[in-house]
């Protein structure tokens, strides 16, 4: 260790490799994208007009951005009570919860599907052939972990003893005191939460592969399987969303420090 | 009578979780004929499935250690003395980003690098006379797998180590310089010992984040490369096995790689948290 | 000459902050010298640069004659007691202690043996065994002092060991350090913004404002004679007077329309505006009974603070802002409300210029040494 000024010249060299392999690919498929189908080289924005103005395209991403919005919702609604409530009342309760939420990582989207598409064959169309209905019952399980380290962060960085019994002795009820005092408190934890959850849900292909939903990501899939220079042009512009939906996390996130967890992923 | 509340959750996690993973559990014993049996997992160890566990491990095992030696290294080095915040910063944005650029758009973009047209083959061979492809490389196999998943599992790691580096006193490095020691002796006696639990537990974190993956490869190769989600996959996609219970028993094999990952995760973890103090 | 030598140090940071602007310490050996001031005053970094954790801008470090300012910090043979938490958690105290010897080669038995004293010597010797997390903050503090002196060391350097301990705690150990460091005979540099626990243990104090060093001395000496308004201000308590010097020849001040003899304002020039120091327990209270001795100024006692063997007095008049300390018996003779003269000693007042920066520094809220 020397008294040295800045950085570390091992510090150069680990970040330089780490930044060019990032970088690369970013780059070949940006170059790829603006290539001319009739001749193979550069440059036309053609691959990106054929994207918008594909309608299975909009199709899809419709699909896809509202069954994200419909999983954070039924995700909020049945988590955010529940845990709230085992802060308050049932402490003992959250070690049995907080390993609950690790079994998603023993019984991955893979094996889930496996067993869900088996256990409700038999159950009506309105759910089982209905992205809102199947799709979305393994989409909240699927958010479950990142929803539940999220918001039991939240919960631990206010005191919700204080919070509730200050709201209750001025009198509110239940739903007021969880809606007016509570969500307000752990809106960070919340948002963060939720933005992890759009990013799962734009990203998943693993269900709707095997359940054969036409989402998003399967939409990704038959491009890449059919035209090469539009693929390119929509992979930049799905990294781009998952970017854009990584850094609303990170802002909001920032606020009450919820690092928790930004791991997640379309594998 | 406090946990009457907690029923829609639990009813919840027992409807979705719990019931189609123990369908699957017990599905794996059972026969076409109906009828418990042992075949199912007994084929497991015939080929191609012993061969599609074998190349998940491979692949899972060499993308986590490489990931995490590579990224401890990364992570180490934005979040050392000397380096300036907005390289820290940076660096943590970027892996939580990178960590979720997985599955179909992760494929194409290292098709359209290394692919046969790719980017980067096409420089190494117009500008470097380095013929990837004509040296027997390919993109869509095990290898091309195991390159592409390095992408996600290296911001994996730094993101779940560096809390853990960060961890690492600075009085520590400085008191080990103090009296006499090198860099490599600081590592060597305190830096990696006390990390050493919570490298571990990222790693096996890596492990199972690759072992369970099933997208990316299957983009990338259109479910060519024997690993065991694929094979699963193919049952559901492909028609290629007509009995639902190999597939059901491929996902139980899973299920027993990912919970004996996890028995080693937890007393890691709890491990590394009494030196966080 | 001088053990340890801080030449012309300078040391700027980003943003055009000047750490230190020039401080020159010499330190004989075996000596224990403190560096005493608020934080933000420069005098962590120049322990630093003594370790060798960072570089100056300007100047030299020189150890028996030889420069050591661009030698590695691993190389320069000092043992360093930081603030907190730098044992090695993963190690027991005894592993702690041992690890300078290991890395110097030393055999097992050797190693074992030095351990074995060292501990002994801090007072520690059944606690071995034991992991950093299982001991006290204090005993942690012990034990990085065994092991930075297992190296023998040519330089004993302290960051406010003490600091993130106990009250208790910190005066029982600064005490030992004092007593360890007597015993070994080892030049030591040491840190800290406690003025008490400076004046306590060391050779001489230097205290330090803003980059500077204002004054070095003897603790007694920084005490009673303060050279400048900080060091005033920053030792002890001070009640500060601004005055006029009325006749320079015997020494009388005007202060508040009353004539004030004191002893140093001797020499000046008529008319010089000064600021004359007093230490509250050299202020006489005794109850008004109509006489009007010299030297006193009048004034009722506002407020009465509990200190343990002292109280101290508020007292209060037009033209009279005095805190004076007398014995807590006396204390009780003189209750809230009563009226008072206070009694103002001729030679144990202290005189400095008054200026701008005595203002200044006098407005400041009290530094955390009190």
């Amino acid at each position: 260790m020397k008294a040295r000024r800045g950085m570390a010249p091992t510090a150069y060299f680990w970040l330089l490799i780490g930044g060019v392999y990032f970088f690369i690919p970013l780059l070949a498929t940006f170059l790829f994208s603006l290539k001319k189908n009739s001749t193979g080289n550069c440059c036309t924005a053609a691959s990106y007009t054929w994207v918008i103005h594909n309608g299975d395209f909009w199709h899809t991403l419709k699909i896809s951005l509202l069954l994200a919005l419909e999983t954070v919702v039924v995700s909020l609604i049945i988590f955010v009570p529940t845990i709230y409530w085992v802060h308050l009342k049932l402490p003992r309760l959250r070690p049995v919860v907080a390993f609950l939420a690790l079994i998603p990582f023993v019984v991955p989207p893979i094996v889930m599907v496996v067993g869900l598409l088996a256990v409700y064959k038999g159950t009506p169309s309105w759910f089982y052939a209905q992205p809102w209905g199947f799709l979305v019952a393994a989409y909240v399980i699927l958010a479950f972990p990142y929803m539940f380290f999220s918001l039991d962060a939240g919960f631990r960085s206010i005191d919700v003893h204080t919070l509730t019994e200050a709201s209750q002795s001025l009198g509110a009820s239940w739903p007021t005191t969880l809606v007016k005092v509570i969500l307000p408190n752990i809106r960070a934890a919340a948002l963060a939460a939720s933005f992890l959850t759009l990013a799962i849900v734009m990203g998943e292909f693993t269900i709707a592969n095997l359940a054969a939903f036409q989402t998003f990501p399967r939409f990704l899939q038959y491009v890449n399987e059919s035209q090469a220079y539009p693929a390119a042009a929509l992979t930049l512009m799905s990294f781009a969303l998952t970017w854009g939906a990584m850094l609303s996390l990170l802002l909001v996130g920032r606020k009450r420090g919820t690092r928790a967890a930004v791991l997640t992923g379309a594998r | 009578m406090a946990w009457i509340a907690t029923v829609p959750f639990f009813a919840y996690t027992f409807l979705f979780l719990f019931l189609p993973a123990g369908s699957v559990l017990l599905g794996a014993f059972r026969s076409v004929h109906g009828g418990y049996t042992f075949s199912n997992i007994r084929l497991m160890f015939d080929h191609p499935y012993i061969d599609a566990y074998k190349t998940s491990i491979e692949v899972s095992l060499v993308t986590a250690l490489l990931g995490g030696l590579v990224g401890l290294a990364i992570a180490y080095a934005a979040l050392r003395e000397g380096t300036p915040g907005w390289v820290r910063s940076g660096i943590t944005t970027f892996s939580g980003v990178a960590a979720n650029f997985g599955g179909i758009p992760l494929a194409f973009a290292f098709i359209a690098t290394l692919g046969p047209l790719g980017v980067a083959t096409v420089f190494l061979k117009k500008q470097l006379h380095l013929d990837l492809y004509g040296h027997n490389f390919t993109l869509f196999n095990k290898t091309g797998v195991e390159i592409v998943y390095f992408y996600f599992q290296l911001p994996l790691m730094i993101l779940v180590i560096s809390p853990a580096v960060d961890g690492l006193k600075k009085e520590w490095r400085e008191a080990s310089a103090n009296l006499g020691g090198s860099s490599w002796q600081f590592w060597r006696y305190i830096g990696l010992p006390v990390l050493m639990p919570s490298i571990l537990g990222a790693i096996i974190l890596l492990f199972g984040n690759a072992f369970a993956a099933y997208a990316t490869a299957y983009s990338l190769t259109s479910g060519t490369v024997n690993l065991v989600p694929i094979l699963i996959g193919a049952y559901y996609t492909g028609n290629v096995l007509n009995n639902p219970h190999i597939a059901q028993a491929l996902a139980f094999g899973m299920f027993v790689v990912l919970a004996v990952m996890m028995m080693a995760y937890i007393p890691l973890q709890r491990r590394a948290a009494r030196w966080a103090k | 000459m001088a053990y340890l030598e801080l030449q012309n140090l300078h040391r700027e940071f980003a943003g055009g902050v000047k750490a230190l602007d020039g401080i020159e310490v010499q330190l004989g050996q075996g000596e224990f010298l403190s560096l005493l001031g608020p934080s933000g005053c420069g005098k962590t970094t120049a322990l630093r640069l003594v370790a060798g954790f960072d570089r100056p801008d300007e100047g030299r470090i020189v150890i028996d004659g030889k420069d050591i300012t661009n030698v590695a910090p691993s190389k320069r043979d000092m043992g360093m007691v930081f603030q907190a938490y730098s044992l090695f958690p993963n190690m027991t105290a005894a592993q702690n202690v041992e690890f300078g010897l290991k890395i110097r080669g030393k055999n097992k038995g050797e190693r074992s043996g030095r351990v074995g004293e060292l501990l002994e010597l801090v007072g520690l010797a059944h606690a071995g065994d034991r992991y950093p997390h299982q001991l006290s903050g204090g005993m942690q503090q012990r034990v990085a002092l065994a092991r930075a002196l297992a190296i023998e060391p040519r330089v004993l350097l302290l960051d406010e060991p003490l600091s993130a301990l106990d009250a208790k705690v910190r005066v029982q150990l600064r005490e030992e350090i004092r007593r360890i460091q007597l015993e070994l005979g080892i030049t030591t540099l040491y840190v800290t913004h406690d003025q008490e626990e400076a004046l306590a243990v060391s050779d001489h104090v230097a205290v330090m404002y803003r980059g500077r060093i204002e004054q070095i001395g003897p603790p007694a000496e920084m005490y009673s004679r303060p050279a400048t308004p900080f060091v005033a201000e920053f030792i002890g308590t001070m009640n500060r007077l601004e005055a006029t010097v009325a006749d320079p020849t015997s020494g009388t001040v005007e202060h508040g329309g009353v004539t004030l003899t004191v002893e140093a304002a001797r020499g000046r020039t008529k008319g010089d505006r000064i600021l004359v120091l007093i230490r509250p327990e050299t202020v006489e209270l005794a109850p008004e009974n109509g006489s009007n001795p010299a030297n006193t100024l009048s004034g009722e006692v506002i407020a009465q603070t509990f200190l343990g063997p002292v109280t101290r007095l508020k007292v209060v008049g037009p033209g009279t802002d005095l805190i004076a300390d007398v014995s807590t018996a006396k204390a009780a003779t003189l209750p809230i409300g009563m009226k008072v003269t206070a009694a103002l000693p001729v030679t144990d007042a202290r005189v400095l210029e008054l200026s701008d920066e005595a203002i200044e520094i006098a407005e400041e809220p009290a530094p955390a040494g009190r």
